[in-house]
């Protein structure tokens, strides 16, 4: 019964979150369940999130890496194919290997604390599933719709719109690829190896729910020792020799209650005395963690100082607005490309190098395919991590995450002496405006401190005459003086 | 069809209030017996009305211009092209008015259009633009069809024998396969053209917009207009952007100007249209609208509104 109700809540929990990532028509602007994911909550400091969480592992264990995080139930997904094809599929008990676990956090930790927060992106659990559904199952959904609306544009339908695929970046693609085949395969193969060695949410909330409220107990009187439960347990976390359960690394999946013929496994509040069982693996991976720090610490030098390197394109990216500057955004995003996937005219893409080595994969905002809408906030809205904090429309229109550079020297008016304006046509603000020419032509004129950086006139720009550059740190944008309302009634047909 | 036959007669006695309610029974009475056929010979070439409601206008416009039946047939694929350029609300009159575009949709429907779609490619988010300009709403209000140009498979290649500088350009679908189509512009204030309306409205039936920009954008309009002409221009200045053009800043670029343009001859709708708005926005000449002389110059109409009929009307 508890599996049935995990299973069910855990497919409604990711089809929704899916959803919220492919969903290209703006049907639900703000996913709520993104909201809830440790990793961005942690980067966010979202007392409030976290502290819900933290309690909910108390009392009930890791239900949340059964239920919440859209990598477990994937890697459940996985799980459950290869029993279909392998039904003789068995697992077996392995002890914690609690150096790997937390030497990878302390790594994690000390990564970010170097700026480098591209590897904590990578490992982060609903990140790492956010990207693969950004980069590979939106594609997928959006080619299905694409058919869709070729199909109904025929009988003269236009219920549906075709969207365009493009790839947003390389890297994130090829990173979103082999996140899922690695996932894929070890999950496959080895049930939740990753949740319990690699992923640093699991090892977080694997450290509290040792001292969850209720927990898997075997009933040790009824036990026969007959190893069903272990060859079940996907977690290797069963030891049925000994009848005890590493309670750090079940992931409460509830498969072992279904498998036990002696109904001598159930969920319930703990008893005491088993308890006190634990409290030397406790302290042993406390050691380990500190051991580990120790280690870690002492190449941290090392990997400063390939950020300090990182090759940087010439020009400074931009941050979207809402970051407030690149250390904001560096400091929080994961990459899960929410953001990336809301934007509705694919302005904010992935990074590559732009911000260095660190912020690979964070968005930037490239105006190759659109630019970004005055009126739109949605990016900053949808931010799980706090890397873009919540900005109204009105806000929004104050904040310059970069600003117009023109240069005369290509402008097709100056060269080509024909008229153009298509810079300033798509100005909301008329940082850049047509002033008179030569000849009754006008040519672009920028008011830098008017910008706010939307990148309308680099977009469209014949030539890339202009462009936006970045601020490393967010300006405010001056407001654009308003003109004085034409009074005139002084009009007649003209003609 | 009991819906359309619903939507019709509510359209038909809608139009008889707002005559009646407006006043213009006088001019009813006069045009109605003598708007037969008989009187084809003083149908005007060009109708300007002003100080009016924009379906109100419009009404008043196709009767001097002898009726919608005169440009459009019974069972004819209809488009609408009106200019939906920016993420604007009717109130900043960046895009065509949505009443407008309604009492058209309504005409049309009852001089027998077989099938009726609207589009724009935009140049903000195509969707936000659809939304916020209130036309979408309309469209599908009145029965018409909104039609997708965000998307490039929506367009096809096509050549422009008579363009000079522009001899190809891939247009939106809806204008190559349908029968007839009216182009319903805005008229506003353009940083680079100086004034945008009939022919600048044609940027939003191409798809690569930035090569009319690098190949002389006076020129490239004039020529797109060569492709297809519509029947009809039905130029919107009941709110026109003055200044800031041509998404104007707030509103105080846009001035409440209540007029309308209307012409088979797109060369005459935007010279009237011209001559109007350099009486609002003083600070430009309207001999430096290029495009203008452009047009006239590929024979697509005449600049010299003496020579032809012209219809002025201020409700």
């Amino acid at each position: 019964m508890l599996r049935r109700i995990r299973t069910a809540v855990a497919i409604a929990v990711i089809a929704i979150l899916t959803y919220g990532f492919i969903d290209f028509a703006g049907v639900i602007d703000n996913p709520l369940l993104q909201k809830i994911q440790f990793g961005p909550a942690l980067l966010s400091l979202s007392i409030v999130t976290l502290v819900c969480l933290i309690a909910a592992t108390l009392l009930l264990g890791r239900l949340y890496c059964s239920v919440i995080c859209p990598l477990g139930i994937f890697q459940d997904l996985f799980n459950w194919l290869s029993k279909k094809f392998d039904k003789k599929k068995k697992y077996e008990f392995r002890p914690e290997r609690p150096w790997l676990r937390w030497g990878v956090l302390a790594v994690l930790v000390i990564a970010w604390l170097c700026g480098f927060t591209f590897l904590v992106g990578l490992l982060e659990p609903y990140s790492a599933y956010g990207r693969m559904a950004d980069e590979l199952f939106r594609p997928v959904y959006i080619f299905g719709n694409n058919i869709l609306a070729a199909i109904c544009e025929k009988f003269g339908n236009y219920s549906f719109f075709k969207v365009v695929i493009s790839l947003k970046s390389v890297t994130a693609f090829v990173v979103a690829i082999l996140t899922l085949l690695v996932i894929g395969h070890i999950s496959y193969h080895h049930g939740r190896t990753w949740c319990n060695t690699i992923c640093p949410v699991g090892t977080l909330l694997g450290f509290f729910s040792r001292f969850s409220l209720l927990r898997i107990r075997i009933d040790k009187d009824k036990c026969n020792h007959c190893l069903a439960c272990q060859r079940k347990c996907k977690a290797y976390c069963i030891d049925s020799k000994n009848q005890t359960i590493d309670y750090s690394r079940c992931v409460d999946c509830f498969d072992c209650i279904e498998s036990c013929k002696q109904k001598a496994i159930s969920f319930g509040p703990v008893k005491c005395g088993s308890k006190s069982a634990d409290t030397d693996t406790v302290d042993e991976s406390k050691r380990q963690f500190l051991k580990s720090s120790l280690v870690i610490a002492a190449l941290a030098p090392a990997a400063l100082q390939s950020k300090v390197t990182g090759v940087k394109d010439t020009r400074v990216p931009m941050s979207p607005p809402g970051s407030i500057s690149h250390k904001n955004l560096l400091n929080h995003c994961t990459s899960c490309h929410l953001c990336v996937s809301k934007c509705p005219s694919h302005v904010l893409k992935p990074a590559g190098m732009e911000y260095g080595l660190g912020g690979i994969m964070q968005p930037v905002m490239k105006f190759d395919e659109g630019y970004c809408n005055y009126d739109c906030n949605l990016c900053s809205q949808v931010c799980p991590a706090g890397a873009i904090k919540p900005l109204t429309v009105e806000e929004k229109h104050k904040t310059q995450p970069g600003r117009v550079v023109f240069d005369i020297n290509i402008c097709v008016v100056n060269v080509n002496r024909t008229s153009c304006g298509a810079c300033a046509e798509h100005c909301p603000v008329q940082a850049i405006h047509m002033v008179p020419f030569q000849g009754g032509l006008t040519i672009p004129e920028t008011t830098p401190e008017l910008c706010v950086g939307c990148g309308g006139c680099e977009f469209i720009c014949p030539v890339k005459a202009v462009h936006i550059e970045g601020n490393p740190v967010h300006l405010e944008a001056k407001a654009p003086e308003q003109d004085e309302a034409i009074q005139t009634q002084d009009f007649d047909f003209g003609f | 069809m009991d819906r359309r036959e619903f939507l019709k007669t509510l359209a038909a006695a809608g139009a008889l209030v707002t005559v009646k309610t407006s006043g213009m029974m006088d001019v009813m009475a006069s045009t109605v017996p003598s708007g037969s056929q008989a009187a084809a010979a003083d149908n005007a070439d060009l109708a300007a009305v002003m100080n009016g409601e924009p379906a109100q206008m419009l009404e008043a416009a196709m009767k001097e211009l002898g009726g919608i039946e005169r440009f459009i047939k019974k069972g004819d694929k209809i488009v609408i092209k009106p200019n939906i350029g920016w993420d604007r609300t009717p109130e900043l009159a960046g895009n065509t008015n949505p009443d407008l575009i309604s009492a058209l949709i309504k005409m049309c429907q009852d001089a027998g259009a077989a099938e009726i779609k609207v589009f724009d490619h935009t140049c903000d988010n195509w969707s936000r633009c659809y939304d916020h300009s209130g036309i979408e709403a309309a469209v599908k209000k009145a029965g018409a069809t909104m039609v997708y140009g965000h998307e490039q498979s929506s367009y096809e290649k096509v050549e422009i024998p008579n363009g000079k500088t522009l001899k190809n350009a891939q247009v939106h679908k809806a204008i190559i396969e349908c029968d007839k189509w009216i182009n319903v512009p805005v008229l506003k204030n353009h940083g680079g053209a100086l004034m945008t309306c009939a022919m600048k409205n044609h940027m939003g039936i191409v798809w690569d917009r930035r090569a009319f920009h690098s190949r002389g954008l006076h020129q490239c309009i004039a020529d797109i207009c060569t492709y297809k002409p519509a029947v009809l221009h039905i130029v919107d200045a009941y709110r026109t952007v003055a200044t800031n053009g041509p998404q104007g800043r707030s509103a105080n670029d846009v001035v409440l100007t209540k007029a309308l343009f209307a012409s088979a001859d797109i060369v005459a709708v935007d010279t009237a249209a011209g001559k109007f708005f350099t009486g609002i926005n003083k600070n430009i000449k309207f001999e430096d609208i290029e495009h203008i002389p452009d047009g006239q110059k590929l024979g697509l109409g005449t600049m010299d509104l003496e020579s032809i009929n012209v219809k002025r009307i201020k409700l």
